[in-house]
C-alpha cells in the first residue's frame, strides 16, 4: 500500500472519543435520514420564493438545507459520529442525484425535440434538393451502417487475435506486456487524431483532400481494435483451463483447442464485447467529419468520394440548417434521437447475448 | 500392447502447419498494434512536417505555429481542467453511493443508468450542451458576474447565450463522469473486506469505515480514474466545438462571450473547408494534442497498474 501508516495510528484515537449524546445512547429512528431530508428541502421553498422561483435553485438550495437539517439535528441528537455520517451519506446521495440531472435532461431534451421528425419520410429520402421542409436521413443512415460494418470487419479479426495471442500464446512475455500496454494507451487516443491518422494515410495513397468511407473505417477501427482486444481478452482469461487441458490430453492441437474449445465457451462474452465496441463507435463524429465528410445523395461505395453519416449530418444539419433554420434543426435532433436509440439498442442486444448464451458452467 | 504398430498420429504434419500459422496470425495482429500505433505518430509527423518547417507568415494567423497553437493548447488545458475539478469529487461520491451506500439489490442497476451515461455520442452532448445547458445558466453567470466579479474568473461581461468555457468544462464533466466513476467503484469494490469488517467490528459508522479501510486503498485508483478522465476531456471535440463560443485570445474569464478555442474543435471546425498548409497546420495541431493525450494516459495507467501490482 502507498499509504498504510494514516489508519493505523488514528484508530485507537477515533474509538475512546466519546460525547455526551453518544454515550447517552440517543439515536433517531430509521425513517430520520430521509425524512429530515424531505423535511429540510420543502424549507428551501421559502428563500427560493422569495429570491424568485427556479427549478435549478430550488435545487440547489433543497439539497443544501436538506443536507444542513440532517446533519444538525442529528448532531443534537446522536452526537458527532452519527452526524458525520448522516453528512455525508447526504453528501454522496445528492451526489448520484446530480448526476442524473444531466442524463435525464438530455433524453427528455432530445426525445421532445427529435420525435417530430420520427416518420417515414426521414427514412425513406435523402437531401437531394431540399432546401427547407422534408427531406431525411436515408443516405446517413446507410453511410453509418456501411462505415460502421467496414470497422467492424477491420477490427474484429485484429482484435480477436490480439486478444489470443495475449491470452493463448503471449505467456506474458515482453512482446505481450508491450502490447498489453499500448493497447491501454490507443484507448486513450482522442478520436480526432484517429481521424487525422486515417486522412494522414489515405492523403499520402491518394492525394491531399481525400475524403472516403473506407478512410473513415480505419479511423474507427483505430479506435475500435482496443475496445474488442481488451474485452475478449477479458472473456478469454474465463474460460476454464481445465477445458485446454482436455483437449490437449485427447491430442487436439492447440489452434484446434482454441477454434473448437476456447471460442465456443467463450462465445457469449465475444458477443457481447463485440456488441460494445460498435455502440462504443457508432456514434463517432469527429474522425467521420474529416475522412468522410458530408453529401446530399445516396452513396453506397465506401471506395469512391464522399458518404454521408448520421452524426456527421446531424451536426451539419444543427450548423448549416439552411433557410428557414428550424427544419434542419429538426432533422438534427431526430438524427440525434436515431442516434441514441442505435446505441442503446446496441447495449441492450449486448446485454442479451451475455444473458442469452452464457455458457453452461459446471456448478 | 503393440505400441510399435499404432501409426503415427494422422494430423501431425498439418497440425504443426495450423498451429504455426494460426500462431504467427495471432502474433501478426498483435504486433500490427504497435506498427498502427506507430503509424499513427509516423503519419501525423509526415503531414505535420510542411507546417513546422514553414515560414511563420505563411502559417494562419501569420504569427507562427507556436503563436497559432498556443492559444489552443492553453484552451484545452482549461476546458479539460474545469471538467476534472467539477467531475472528480461527484464522480467518487458516486462510486461510494453505488459501492457502499445504495441498497444492494439496486447498485447494479444504478451502476448501468451511470454508465448510459458513458454511451451517449458526443455530438448529442453537444446539442445538449447548447439548447438545454447553455441557457440554463445564463442567470448564473449573470449572478456570478455580480457578485463575485472581483474574481478573475467571473470577471464578465457575462454571455447572454451561456456557451462560454465554463459551460464547456460542465459539458465535459458530464462526459468524463462515468470514466472517472466507473475506475473509483472497481477499486472500492476491491477494498479487502477484512479491513471494512475489522473497522465496524469496532464500532466504527460507516464514513469511519470507508474513511479507514477504503478511501487509503482506493486513492491511486481514483487518481489514476481522473487522469484518464482527463485524457478523454483533453480530446473531446464535438460537444466542445457546438458548445463554445470562440474567439481566440488566451484568458481566464470562464463567463464571457470571448473565449479561446480547444485543439481538436478547432480542427473539426476547421478541417473540411481547408486546404494546403492550413491542414498541415491543423495536423500540427493534431500531433500536439496526441502527445499531450499520450503523455497524460501513459502516466495514468502507470498510477493504476502499480495498484495493480501492489495489490497482486
Amino acid at each position: 500500500m502507498s499509504t498504510p501508516t494514516p489508519t493505523a495510528p488514528s484508530r485507537p484515537e477515533a474509538a475512546p472519543e466519546f460525547d455526551l449524546a453518544a454515550e447517552s445512547g440517543n439515536r433517531l429512528p430509521r425513517f430520520a435520514g430521509w425524512g429530515l431530508f424531505v423535511l429540510g428541502a420543502l424549507l428551501a421553498a421559502a428563500p427560493t420564493a422569495l429570491l424568485g422561483w427556479s427549478t435549478g435553485l430550488f435545487v440547489v438550495l433543497a439539497i443544501v438545507v436538506g443536507t444542513v437539517v440532517t446533519w444538525g439535528v442529528s448532531r443534537a441528537v446522536e452526537g458527532r459520529r452519527k452526524s458525520t455520517d448522516r453528512l455525508v451519506t447526504c453528501l454522496v446521495s445528492s451526489a448520484f442525484a446530480i448526476a442524473m440531472v444531466p442524463l435525464f435532461s438530455l433524453v427528455y431534451t432530445v426525445v421532445s425535440n427529435g420525435v417530430g421528425r420520427l416518420d417515414a419520410e426521414f427514412f425513406t429520402s435523402s437531401m437531394v434538393g431540399v432546401i427547407g421542409e422534408g427531406g431525411g436521413a436515408y443516405h446517413a443512415i446507410m453511410g453509418t451502417l456501411i462505415v460502421t460494418a467496414l470497422a467492424t470487419l477491420i477490427s474484429v479479426p485484429i482484435g480477436v487475435l490480439t486478444a489470443i495471442y495475449l491470452v493463448e500464446y503471449g505467456n506474458r512475455g515482453r512482446l505481450s506486456k508491450w502490447i498489453t500496454f499500448l493497447v491501454d494507451v490507443m484507448t486513450g487516443i482522442p478520436s480526432i487524431v484517429a481521424g487525422l491518422f486515417a486522412y494522414a494515410l489515405f492523403a499520402l495513397l491518394f492525394g491531399p483532400g481525400v475524403r472516403l468511407g473506407v478512410a473513415g473505417a480505419v479511423a474507427l477501427s483505430v479506435l475500435m481494435i482496443p475496445v474488442v482486444v481488451r474485452s475478449v481478452e477479458e472473456v478469454l482469461k474465463l474460460v476454464p483451463n481445465e477445458l485446454r487441458e482436455a483437449a490437449y490430453a485427447l491430442g487436439v492441437p492447440k489452434w484446434r483447442t482454441i477454434i473448437k474449445v476456447v471460442l465456443p465457451t467463450a462465445a457469449a462474452g465475444l458477443g457481447t464485447g463485440i456488441t460494445l465496441s460498435i455502440a462504443r463507435v457508432v456514434g463517432e463524429t469527429a474522425p467521420l467529419l474529416i475522412t468522410v465528410g458530408i453529401t446530399t445523395a445516396l452513396n453506397v461505395n465506401p471506395f469512391d468520394g464522399r458518404m454521408a453519416t448520421l452524426p456527421v449530418y446531424a451536426f451539419y444539419q444543427l450548423t448549416q440548417p439552411g433557410v428557414p433554420p428550424e427544419f434542419g434543426i429538426n432533422r438534427a435532433w431526430t438524427a440525434a434521437l436515431l442516434l441514441i436509440i442505435l446505441v442503446m439498442a446496441l447495449n441492450l442486444i449486448a446485454r442479451l447475448i451475455s444473458r442469452v448464451f452464457a455458457p453452461k458452467t459446471n456448478r | 500392447m503393440t505400441t510399435t504398430e499404432t501409426p503415427p498420429l494422422p494430423t501431425t504434419g498439418r497440425r504443426q502447419v495450423g498451429d504455426s500459422v494460426f500462431a504467427g496470425a495471432a502474433k501478426a495482429a498483435g504486433i500490427l498494434i504497435l506498427v498502427v500505433l506507430a503509424g499513427v505518430a509516423i503519419f501525423l509527423v509526415t503531414e505535420a512536417a510542411p507546417a513546422i518547417t514553414a515560414a511563420p507568415e505563411d502559417v494562419p494567423g501569420g504569427e507562427g505555429l507556436a503563436a497559432y497553437i498556443g492559444p489552443l493548447i492553453f484552451g484545452t488545458l482549461l476546458a479539460a481542467v474545469i471538467a476534472l475539478v467539477v467531475a472528480t469529487p461527484l464522480a467518487v461520491g458516486i462510486a461510494l453511493f453505488i459501492t457502499y451506500f445504495a441498497p444492494r439489490k439496486l447498485a447494479q442497476t444504478l451502476g448501468y443508468v451511470v454508465d448510459l451515461l458513458a454511451a451517449i455520442p458526443s455530438v448529442v452532448f453537444g446539442f445538449w450542451g447548447i439548447f438545454a445547458l447553455a441557457p440554463a445558466l445564463v442567470p448564473l453567470f449573470g449572478w456570478l458576474e455580480d457578485n463575485l466579479g472581483f474574481i478573475p474568473l467571473f470577471a464578465g461581461p457575462a454571455s447572454s447565450t451561456g456557451r462560454t468555457m465554463l459551460t464547456a468544462g460542465l459539458v465535459l464533466a458530464v462526459m468524463i463522469l462515468p470514466i472517472i466513476s466507473a475506475i473509483s467503484r472497481e477499486v472500492f469494490r476491491q477494498a479487502p473486506a477484512l479491513h471494512q469488517e475489522a473497522a465496524l467490528a469496532l464500532g466504527a459508522t460507516r464514513w469511519e469505515m470507508i474513511k479507514m479501510a477504503v478511501l487509503p486503498y482506493g486513492r491511486s485508483g481514483v487518481i489514476g480514474g481522473a487522469m484518464l478522465g482527463l485524457g478523454r476531456a483533453l480530446g473531446e471535440t464535438l460537444a466542445i466545438a457546438l458548445v463554445l463560443s470562440v474567439s481566440g485570445g488566451i484568458t481566464f474569464n470562464l463567463i464571457s462571450s470571448g473565449n479561446p478555442s480547444t485543439i481538436a474543435a478547432n480542427i473539426a471546425l476547421n478541417f473540411p473547408e481547408s486546404t494546403g498548409l492550413d491542414v498541415n497546420t491543423l495536423i500540427a495541431s493534431g500531433l500536439a494534442l496526441f502527445v499531450i493525450t499520450l503523455a497524460v494516459n501513459m502516466a495514468a495507467r502507470y498510477v493504476v497498474n502499480r495498484r495493480a501490482d501492489f495489490t497482486e
